[in-house]
């Protein structure tokens, strides 16, 4: 096997493959801390606010928002988008750096694509709540029913419903077959009774029998196949759930591309913010290295740097293209009422991740950790502007408003991130946070182990 | 009653060497058990290609068949409905919804094809050998019906390669 002299090696520490199945079990088998129990509280705190907010929607209705007759999309759309937009990086790693080979992703994977299957979660559950009418979101379905009315199929927002829910159960079966030889490993080491037995149950009888892994390996590749393409066509599909439409500053065909890249670039931003704290907390910073924090920021700066292309060029088009009102409408979102609202968008991702370029930054932790952060927000904020600044000052300046949301709106939005927590909380505890059986595969051919021996 | 032997490795690259020595002999091999993917090893064995790729083909051009026949038996046929303007059988709109329906169907199929040939599911009960096979070693199950006389030969090619625990067992 060919080793790069250069590279830096993917496991660190002179690993065995036992130490490695050791480590990675060591946070299921250990108790956990008080951190932990602390985490958990919050969390589930949160998401219990946010479920009493929601249920509050629901019974009430919709008028519990700020929204009016102007600003018909607020917090609820921000923040679908937003979530459909982190989950994508899971997706990415797990499926795109699968088929172009990156080995360094067998340490991410696994969290990055539990991470996808939370942030899509919660994303589903806005345009739910946001009917109005959750009981009957079963209308969206092509079901023959007693209107004997179809869906709209011409509608992108129908089209989000089959992305949406494609999404979600691709992810989650590709997930869960890569979760089964792992949950194996834990089958046989855990010693009570119960575990065995639950984690006999999950682990669907694996044997790592030579066929098995054979047909594992394949299946696995082509799923990720399957989901390339797919996690382009979600976003893309979200996309134009603006671009569709006739509002200025919505209706440009620049949208998926720009609205991918910008989902690769939060995703990518919130698995550092989870990563640089689980592999910390975890014991696991042999396995997550520096390398591993620098080889994600490098695609922060480039997925960061085609958003920060797409805003000058949404800018430039808008003047060149001689239309007035598309012309107004990005001079006041970044003059008018909200141009706060687009000043945080644009320092969050289009000058800070710039900083990247230096080497140093890129392997700071605590830098990285806090530029996460600052993504995190700004990707929020620029979801928030192509939507409420495009919305508050249409072609009737009668009907001009303003939009703030209320507790309620901002209460659901904190109950998804406590869900969201919440669950990632639980699946550290219970599941191996690292693909075992596939970092083994890495580890003679980029691990310190067999570069030294060979050395000798 | 069925007698095979069992042998244990430490390292991939002796167990795909050994492998190697015993199929080049006619031994036949039974199954071989590991931590994790060993590549190469399914060639050596001479275990035919998974067909999985076929499933999901055939799956996925159903998914196709199905999505776009839909859409457009609902908008052209049974309820044409006129949307903006727009005619009422407009591929490039129902293209989205097509490609995600071939995606969800591929994929599911290829999962339970998956599961189904081998065997796998919630409530299997396949037989575990050793506990450490999904740790750190690779187990090796020969067939010993035939080869009883070969036991010698088989060890001494096992013990070149550095496996441990080889014995000749019965099975029920």
């Amino acid at each position: 096997m060919y080793v790069s002299p250069i590279r830096e090696p993917l496991v660190k520490g002179n690993k065995t493959y036992s130490q490695i199945t050791q480590d990675i079990a060591a946070p299921i088998e250990g108790k956990p801390g008080k951190a932990w129990y602390m985490g958990l509280t919050i969390s589930l705190s949160a998401m219990f606010f946010g479920l009493a907010m929601m249920g509050w929607t629901v019974w009430e209705g919709i008028g519990t928002w700020g929204l009016n007759r102007t600003i018909g999309w607020g917090w609820g759309i921000t923040n679908f988008v937003w979530w459909v937009g982190i989950g994508h990086a899971g997706t990415f790693i797990s499926a795109i750096l699968l088929l172009f080979r990156q080995k360094w992703r067998t340490s991410i994977n696994r969290s990055a694509e539990a991470m996808t299957i939370f942030a899509v979660m919660c994303a589903g559950l806005f345009p739910l709540i946001h009917m109005g009418r959750p009981l009957l979101a079963f209308f969206v379905f092509p079901y023959p029913n007693t209107r004997d009315l179809w869906v709209n199929f011409n509608s992108p927002l129908l089209w989000d419903v089959f992305a949406i829910s494609t999404y979600l159960l691709v992810s989650l079966l590709f997930w869960y077959m890569g979760l089964i030889p792992d949950i194996g490993t834990m089958r046989d080491r855990v010693t009570s009774k119960a575990k065995k037995a639950i984690y006999g149950l999950l682990s669907f009888g694996w044997t790592g029998s030579v066929k098995h892994w054979q047909r594992h390996e394949k299946l696995s590749l082509i799923l990720a196949g399957l989901a390339a393409p797919l996690v382009l066509s979600v976003h893309s599909i979200v996309s134009s759930d603006f671009a569709t439409a006739i509002i200025p500053g919505w209706h440009t065909t620049i949208f998926p591309p720009y609205f991918v890249a910008g989902a690769i670039f939060s995703g990518f931003a919130m698995v550092l913010t989870l990563l640089i704290v689980t592999r910390k907390a975890l014991n696991l910073e042999n396995y997550i290295t520096l390398a591993h924090i620098e080889s994600m920021n490098k695609i922060i700066i480039a997925t960061g740097s085609i958003v920060g292309i797409a805003y000058l060029t949404e800018l430039f088009i808008a003047w060149y293209s001689g239309v007035e009102y598309e012309q107004y409408a990005f001079l006041n979102r970044a003059t008018g009422p909200y141009w706060w609202a687009y000043a945080i968008m644009m320092t969050c991702n289009v000058i800070s991740p710039q900083l990247l370029w230096f080497r140093k930054l890129r392997r700071n932790l605590l830098f990285t950790f806090i530029l996460s952060i600052f993504i995190n927000i700004g990707m929020w904020f620029e979801r928030f502007v192509i939507i409420v600044t495009s919305l508050h000052r249409d072609y009737l300046p009668s009907s001009w408003s303003m939009y703030a949301p209320t507790l309620v709106e901002v209460g659901i939005f904190i109950g998804t991130l406590g869900l969201f927590f919440s669950c990632f909380l639980l699946f550290i505890r219970f599941f191996p946070v690292i693909a075992i059986a596939e970092v083994k595969t890495v580890l003679k051919s980029s691990g310190e182990k067999e570069t030294k021996n060979e050395s000798l | 009653m069925k007698r095979y032997i069992s042998a244990y490795f430490t390292d991939e690259e002796n167990l795909l060497r050994a492998s190697k020595t015993l199929m080049e002999k006619n031994i036949s091999i039974l199954d071989v058990l590991t931590p994790f993917p060993v590549h190469g090893l399914d060639k050596v064995l001479g275990l035919k290609e998974s067909n999985l790729p076929t499933v999901g083909f055939i799956a996925g051009g159903i998914g196709t068949l199905l999505a776009f026949g839909f859409q457009t038996w609902a908008f052209v046929i049974d309820y044409p409905l006129f949307i903006g303007g727009k005619p009422h059988f407009s591929v490039p709109a129902f293209i989205p919804i097509t490609f995600e329906v071939t995606v969800l169907f591929a994929a599911i199929a290829m999962v339970f094809a998956f599961l189904f040939r081998s065997k796998l599911g919630l409530g299997a009960k396949n037989k575990i050998h050793d506990e450490r096979i999904t740790d750190d070693r690779f187990l090796i199950i020969i067939d010993a019906e035939k080869e009883e006389s070969q036991f010698d030969e088989v060890k001494a090619i096992l013990e070149q390669e550095s496996a441990h625990d080889i014995q000749l067992k019965e099975n029920n």
